[in-house]
Formats: C-alpha cells, structure tokens, sequence
C-alpha cells in the first residue's frame, strides 16, 4: 500500500513521518513514534485510553486516521508536564489517590486537561459528563473527580 | 511528652503502616510512562492474530493457508496440525482438565482458536488472518446447561468420550465435568424434615467477564544461540506461568524468564495461561524472533477468563424466630468447553462452601456439579476469591428471603444469626475456621450512621403512595489469602508466598516478592510494612515484582491473597532482617542483645539514654563491622505458608428508588463498612473499596455475557458489554471496623475483594426489597431498567390512573 508522508507537532516538537493510508493515530504515535504514553484499551472508541488532544480538541486516537493528524498539533500525556514541572492535572490524579492501574490514567489526564479549558469551574455532575467518554475499572470515578476538582483550583489560583 | 513527641515524629517520616501515604507508582503513570505489555518493543518483533471460529460447535473440516502465506509481510499460519508433533496442540489446565490450544477437528465455543498467523505488524497479521480459509461444519450447540445432561444432548467434547472422569472425581455424563459434595446431608436432610419453617430459591448468578482496561497479551522472544526464552506477559502469577511453559516446551525453568511488567487491571482475568500465550511463544522458538500477541477487547470479552454462571438453587430451615437451623444448596456449574478455571488445583468449586456466610448455621450440606457447554472457558475470576462471590449472593438473598417469608426486618434477623464475638475462631458447618469478626459491631455501626429506622419509616410511608424504595443489606464474610499449602496448591505447588529483603549499605533497601500488583500499589503498601518493621523510610524502599530472574517463587496476586500472604512474608523477611541487626547493634554497643529495646527506627539499651544505634548505622556496620562469626550483609528472605486463610467481613447498606413507570433504578446511597484487620495504608484501602464497589454495581446493574440459542457471543464488546461510566457510577460512603487476625503477622486480612463480594447481592437486596411488599421473593441479575421494569409490569405497576 503506498505510504503517505505526513508532517504533525507532537507535544511542541515537529514530526514527519511515512504512513498507510489506513494507519491509526494511536499506532502511529505509539509505534513509529514511540509514544506508548496513550494506551488501548478497546477498538470502539468507548474506552477513552488513546485520548489525546488534536487541534485543541479530546480525540480518540484509535478512530482517527494518522493522516487526519496531518500539519495538526498533537498534544499525548507525555507533553503535559513543562521543564520537569508536573500540570496540575497530573498533580491532582497523584495527590487525590485518581488513579490506581495507570491504563486509562493518560487518557484521563488528558480529557481532564482540555475540559477544564472548555469548563475552568465546574461542578462534580458536570466533570463526570466531561469525562464519560472515559472509562475506569479501578478507581470507582470518586477520586477522579476530586483530582478535577484539584487541579481546577490550582489553575484558578495560576498554578 | 518531649519524648512522646520525638517517637511520633520519628514514626511519621518512616510513613510505614497506617500512613496515608501517596503512591510510589504515580509519578511514572501519571507521565506516560508506565510500561505495559503492549509498550515492549524488542527489535524485530512479529505480531500474531488469532484465526477464531465464528461457530459455537462445528467439525473443522479443513484449513488453507496458502493464500495467508502469499500475503508479503506473513512468516507463518500456525494450525493444531503444526504443534502435533510438538505435542502442543492440547495444553492442561490447572483443573485436571485439557483446553485445545489451537482446534483440533472441532471448535466448541465461538471465538475458540483455531490458526494463528505471524506477520511483520499488527496490520498485515490482521489480513492474513483474513485470508486464512476454514470450512466447518456446524454441529447442534448446548447453550443451556440445565440441558447438559439430557440424554439426547451434543457431545462436546468428543476426546473425552469413553474417560469416567475428568481431573476432578467420577463424571456421571458426556458433558459432566465433577460433582462435588461438602457437609452432612442427613442430618441436614434432617434438620429440614423437622423444620417450623423453609425457604427455598433458585437464582442465577450470570456469566460476566472482569474486562480489564488493558487486554491480555504477551512479547515471547527465544534466543536460539542461548537456548534461552523471556516472555512479557499480562499475568497475574508470572512464576507459575513459568512452571507452566517449561512443562510444556520441556525448556528448563532456569532458561526461562518470565516478566510481568506494569498491568493495567486483573481482576483475575490475567491468572489463566491462554493459547493466544502459547501459540506466541511457540511461534518465536520457531522462527527465533520476538512475538507479540495482543487481545483486541472483543477477543478479551469472548475467549479469556469470564467469572461465574453459576445456577443455584438455595434452601434454609429455621424455627420461627428466623434461628436458622440448616442450609443445603444445588448448584449447577457452566465450566463452558474446557475445565480451565483458575483455582487451586483440589478444589472444583473453588471456596463456595464458605456460603454459611457470617451466620451461625449447625448443618449444611452443599453439592455442585460441573458441566460443559459451548461458551467460553473459565468461570472463576473478577475480584472475587474462588467462588466466595456466589456463595455470598446466596446466603445473603436466602437469609432477606427467609426474613420476608417470616414477617422479620432484615436487619433484626442478621443480629438473629450472627456468629457472635466470643465463638471466633469459629468452626463452620462445612469445615472452614473462622479467624475473628464482630459482625453485630459492623451491622450497628452502619445502621445508626445512615439512621436505618428512619429509612425504613420513609419506606412505609413511600409504599402507601405507591413510590418503589428498596433498602438492601449485606452482611458478608469473605474468605480469602490462599492459601495453607496442606490444603491449596496450583499444579502441586503449594500457595506460599516470598519475600526477600536486601538492606543496603547507606541504609535503603530493595524487596523482592512473588506477588503481582495489577494496580493495588504493592510498591506501595509493602515498602510501608516494611518500613514498619525496619526502621527505614517508605520512600527510600524500592519493591519489585513480576521478574522470575530476580524474584523469589511466589503465586502470585488473585483471591486478595497479597496482603495477607505476600504481606506476612515482607513482615517476617524484615523481622528476620531485625534479629541480626539487633546482634549487629549489641557488638557495636558491647551489650548483650537481650540488654536492646527496639524503638521505632533503632535499638536502644535499656537504661541507658543516649546509648543506641539506628537502623541506619546498622546498615552500614553490616557490610564492616560484624559481630565474630557473624556473615557480613542484611538481608533475609521468607517463603511464607499461612496457617489459615483471613476472613475480612463487613456490612454494607444500599438504597434505590425505582421509577415505577421506566424500572430505571438510583442508587441513592450506599454505605459500606469493611473490616480488613489492621489497615496498611487507609487513602489505598478506600481507594479499593471504591473500585470493588463501582464494579459490584456494573455486575448488579448491567454486566451479562449473553449468547443465543445458537452459542453467537452477543456481548462482547463495549457496545454492549456495561461499563460503567462516572456519570452511571454511584458516590460511595466507607466507614471501617479494626478486628486483626490473630494468625497473620500484622492483623491484615485483605481488603480488595470484599467490596465486590459484598456489594453485588447489597444491590440485589435493595432491589428485591423495593418489591418485598409485593410477594415478590427474588429477581434475579442484571438489574437492568427494562428487567426491572419487566418486574413492574408483571405486577401491574405501571398502568397509569
């Protein structure tokens, strides 16, 4: 099958690479580009593990096509932290005990991260709709929302 | 108080048992960069896709390759016409039993293996795949296994024919698996001869499946120059999976490495050895390079361990006053097509007779027989240990039952029953010890926080105006840490479980266990135990699991066995660790140990302020200042039989309000109550609890693994398999209880699993309880709305005025 050449920013830095037409996002940046941050969990896009952001958006990276990411910007679990400073969704999931296997966490992480710019003070109903298009197995989603609600105070404050 | 004070403070930065200390792990999960199965990437690694029957039972009359192997990119199709002469196309399973590793002339589930194809990557695998042709000939399929034993019913496993039995005692059929019988049956046929009053139910426990977020999968590489094989694989019991795989390939376990990296949830699907596993690793011995085999979640929900279907039928005698006097249970067990369950090895229906649950019962007699259908293999697994869930649905549905028949509160016949106090350890009518409880504590404790009489008045009063309300209670023992090596074993090997401990010079340490975290924080929770018993920082103890190079032989996490097996070993290894410091500590004071009090994070002479040596500069005198004769280094490891299984308890409570007109059925509150002996770290327990809940609902609520008449898997995948999402997802309200083992070195009890065990019959009990006062004795699980609702109109409560 022929290649495509697509060129996309990958958590700030550019990244040019061949791929089938027919390739997913999530293999792409896990495979290729070694990225194995985002997870897959399922191939329905009901699981939410392979969330990252493109174009400012949550998109399930395992229903996107890679060349749909191309001259995007793509934003994965592991560009959220700056000059070794944790986000403080990161800081949240940690601190509000929001996570417990880890697989669905940088899916979460980064649903987290745009929602709150779309919703900067929501209220508890209003993350677990934000974030129903993910799901845990362990957590029971209590904790998650307090780290929502953690972090949202903490980028209120500037942080 | 100065002294006080200083103790406390030295006790605090140890952040050892009882701190709420956060995760070791989050730092690496939380930046992407956990390491899971999926995540290895050796240089020239291949991808296998499974060939999977689309038939529930069919002759596989023949299979092509030639066009797969045409496809450029494919290095092989595997067939059980392959691994014959390698005696591999048959595997045993831990029952007794044998499970086609790939089919041999016949599928008998739909989804069932049946060719493997080897391809450069996950793409061109998948398409092989596709062109992989097999011709089938559909056979009858035996969905129901009320039918099993008909005599005109399908063979399904025609290499059985002929053989009385099956691994697991006398087969009385084709499709018999084991009949096994515990406890007295006359003087319980007795007891309920002569019996004021009997209740008797059927109820289904339905076939589920623990679908954790990551799938199964494994990265096999042999290295044909060494001889040597390493495997990367989603298990839950590496060590075991090692004992296994040289079994079967005749490789000596010491050039086999197993390797359980990070897993993304267990919940026991990933304890099992499944043939996906197997055909990747015979696959790389072949062609001498790695093999990666990943599930996709589809494969997950229809092939690798489901939990339950278990068909049972209850009965309790009792006199009026709700004392009940005898317990006998029928259960009919679907193994699906293979007895492949995971469980120690004596025991076919696993813990289930422990379904005497927290009540004092003088006779019971309980027999269960196994058959095989055309579903799926498995049957135990899901957060629960060993069929303790099933045995905890029935005694809990069957005591609310005999309340109702009886005209008594559901909370007031529980007190009725309790074993008390002052009878632990308790000795159960079907054989098992009871370490230590208080349930009338627990029951109380919950009844005043969510002002049970109250909730109960608000009922009457809902009741009159025709409004649903259900209050559901559940007051359950578990039985979990298998297990005493007398009594369990897997494959012959007894249920042990290791810890080795190295103190380092500058004072850290590493530990090693044969437990397996799925996400329970066991780097976390041990290094705290540790902590405890050394004198060292949390923080500065390294735990590791998973590598059968580096960690000593242990079986694994499955049955909320880490605590209190792998816990009591980190215990003892570092108690062990301590004797010899202590000695180490006397030479450098030039004391007699004896003259030595040990004191949070050093010894100290007695008497004699002032005159001590921490933890720390033991460490270091260990590795050059010895007492004579003593060897150099600080380190101890223990391989730890338990005495008894723990038995963590709790009481929980549930209420819903049902929409009379939809069945749609809230959870308005729920409050659960657990007693797990001594608590390690408080902020993880909850965080368990929550999960073990929110799973508990999924399987009340929504979850079922449904076929049609003609076996085709309806529910597998999540389209249609239900999850939970936040928005479904109750809030949970915990609240806890301290009655320690005696028997385990620390009082722990385990917790992971009870909030499972308990919560799914406290959802069915506040449902069933919405319909008490309609004459309704039981319905059975999903609670979905349009179950419930079916209820509804069946009663007429739905027509409009």
């Amino acid at each position: 099958m022929a290649k495509k050449h697509i060129s996309f920013t990958l958590n700030g830095a550019a990244v040019e690479t061949l791929v089938e037409p027919r390739e997913l996002l999530i293999h792409v940046l896990r495979e290729q580009l070694r990225q194995t941050g985002s997870h897959i969990g399922c191939e329905t896009s009901h699981c939410g593990a392979c969330t990252v952001d493109l174009n400012g958006k949550s998109v399930k990276s395992c229903t996107v096509l890679a060349v749909q990411a191309d001259g995007g910007r793509v934003l994965t679990v592991e560009g959220l932290a700056h000059n070794g400073q944790l986000h403080p969704v990161q800081e949240g999931f940690m601190q509000e005990h929001g996570l417990q296997c880890g697989f669905c966490t940088p899916g979460m992480l980064m649903r987290s991260y745009r929602f709150l710019q779309e919703n900067p003070k929501p209220t508890d109903d209003e993350i677990r709709v934000g974030l129903s298009g993910n799901l845990c197995r362990c957590t029971g989603y209590m904790n998650i929302v307090k780290a929502v609600q953690y972090a949202a105070a903490k980028m209120q404050k500037g942080g | 108080m100065a002294a006080t004070a200083e103790k406390m403070e030295r006790e605090q930065k140890l952040e050892g048992i009882g701190c709420s200390r956060k995760r070791k792990e989050d730092p690496r999960f939380i930046q992407g960069k956990g390491n899971y199965v999926d995540d290895i990437n050796l240089a020239g690694t291949l991808f296998s896709v499974v060939v999977r029957s689309p038939y529930a039972h069919a002759r596989v009359k023949s299979i092509k390759k030639d066009k797969a192997l045409a496809l450029p990119g494919v290095h092989a199709v595997l067939t059980a016409e392959d691994l014959k002469p390698l005696k591999l196309h048959w595997m045993p399973t831990l029952a007794g039993d044998v499970q086609a590793v790939l089919a041999d002339q016949k599928v008998c589930f739909q989804y069932q293996e049946v060719a493997v194809v080897i391809a450069d990557n996950r793409y061109i695998a998948a398409d092989g795949a596709e062109l992989v042709e097999v011709e089938y000939e559909p056979l009858p399929a035996l969905v129901d296994p009320h039918k099993a034993m008909d005599a005109d019913a399908p063979i399904i496993r025609e290499d059985l024919v002929g053989k009385d039995e099956a691994g697991q005692g006398k087969r009385l059929h084709n499709n018999h698996i084991f009949r096994w019988e515990v406890g007295d049956k006359a003087a319980t046929d007795k007891a309920f001869a002569g019996a004021e009053v009997t209740v008797k139910q059927a109820m289904l426990n339905p076939r589920v499946h623990p679908c954790p977020l990551e799938t199964c999968g494994c990265v096999a590489s042999f290295d044909k120059v060494r001889g040597e094989l390493t495997v990367y694989i989603t298990s839950q019991a590496p060590h075991v999976v090692r004992t296994v795989v040289s079994l079967l390939s005749g490789l000596p376990e010491s050039k086999i490495r197993v390797i359980s990296p990070d897993i993304g949830g267990g919940f026991g699907n990933k304890v099992g050895v499944y043939p996906g596993y197997v055909t990747a690793i015979v696959a790389s011995i072949v062609l001498g390079r790695p093999v990666k085999w990943v599930e996709s979640r589809i494969e997950n929900l229809s092939t690798t361990a489901f939990a339950r279907d278990y068909h049972m039928v209850g009965e309790l005698a009792a006199d009026k006053n709700g004392r009940i006097k005898a317990l006998r249970v029928d259960v009919l067990a679907d193994h699906g097509a293979f007895n492949s369950h995971a469980q120690p090895t004596k025991w076919p229906a696993g813990l289930f007779s422990i379904c005497t649950g927290s009540y004092d019962i003088p006779v019971a007699y309980v027999k269960v027989d196994g058959v095989y259908t055309n579903k799926a293999p498995g049957g135990v697994a899901y957060r629960c240990s060993f069929r303790v869930t099933e045995a905890v649905h029935l005694i809990e549905r069957m005591i609310d039952i005999l309340a109702q028949k009886l005209g008594i509160d559901k909370a007031e016949i529980r007190m009725r029953n309790f074993i008390k106090p002052e009878q632990f350890p308790y000795h159960s009518a079907l054989g098992w010890e009871y370490d230590s409880g208080n349930y009338p504590a627990a029951l109380k404790k919950v009844m005043a926080a969510v002002d049970y009489t109250g909730l109960r008045k608000e009922q009457a009063e809902k009741r009159k105006r025709g409004e649903l309300m259900g209050i559901g209670i559940c007051t359950f023992t578990e039985i979990v840490g298998a297990g005493p090596s007398k009594s369990c074993d897997i494959l012959g090997v007894g249920m042990f479980d290791s810890c080795e401990i190295r103190v380092h010079p500058t004072g850290s340490a590493i530990a090693r266990l044969g437990t397996m975290s799925t996400g329970q924080a066991h780097e976390t929770t041990y290094a705290q135990i540790i902590a405890s018993e050394l004198g060292l920082p949390s923080e500065v103890i390294q735990v590791e699991e998973g590598d059968t190079s580096t960690a000593p032989y242990g079986l694994g996490t499955y049955g909320s066995r880490s605590t209190p097996v792998g816990g009591a070993a980190s215990a003892r290894a570092a108690r062990k660790i301590r004797d010899k410091a202590r000695k180490i500590a006397a030479h450098l004071l030039e004391v007699s140990p004896d003259d030595l009090d040990w004191d949070v994070d050093r010894f100290k002479v007695k008497g004699v302020p002032g005159q001590e040596k921490t933890m720390k500069e033991i460490a270091w005198a260990a590795y050059n200042n010895v007492p004579p004769g003593m060897e150099m280094g600080l380190e101890a490891v223990e391989y730890y039989d338990p005495p008894n299984f723990t038995y963590p308890f709790g009481a929980y409570l549930c209420v819903v309000d049902i929409d009379r007109y939809t069945g749609e059925t809230k959870v308005r509150r729920f409050y659960a109550l657990d007693d797990c002996g001594t608590r390690i770290n408080p902020m993880i327990i909850e965080g368990q609890i929550h999960g073990g809940l929110t799973e508990a609902y999924a399987v009340a609520m929504g979850q079922l693994i449904a076929f049609d008449a003609d076996g085709n898997l309806l529910s597998n995948s999540l389209m249609d398999y239900f999850l939970p999402t936040a928005v479904e997802a109750p809030k949970w309200e915990t609240d806890y209880t301290v009655t320690p083992s005696p028997h385990h070195p620390l009082g722990a009890k385990g917790v992971a699993e009870s909030p499972h065990v308990g919560g799914i019959p406290c959802f069915t009990n506040a449902v069933n309880d919405a319909f008490d006062h309609l004459g309704v004795t039981h319905i059975d699980m999903p609670h979905t709305a349009f179950n419930v609702w079916k209820t509804i109109h069946e009663l007429g409560l739905d027509k409009r005025a």
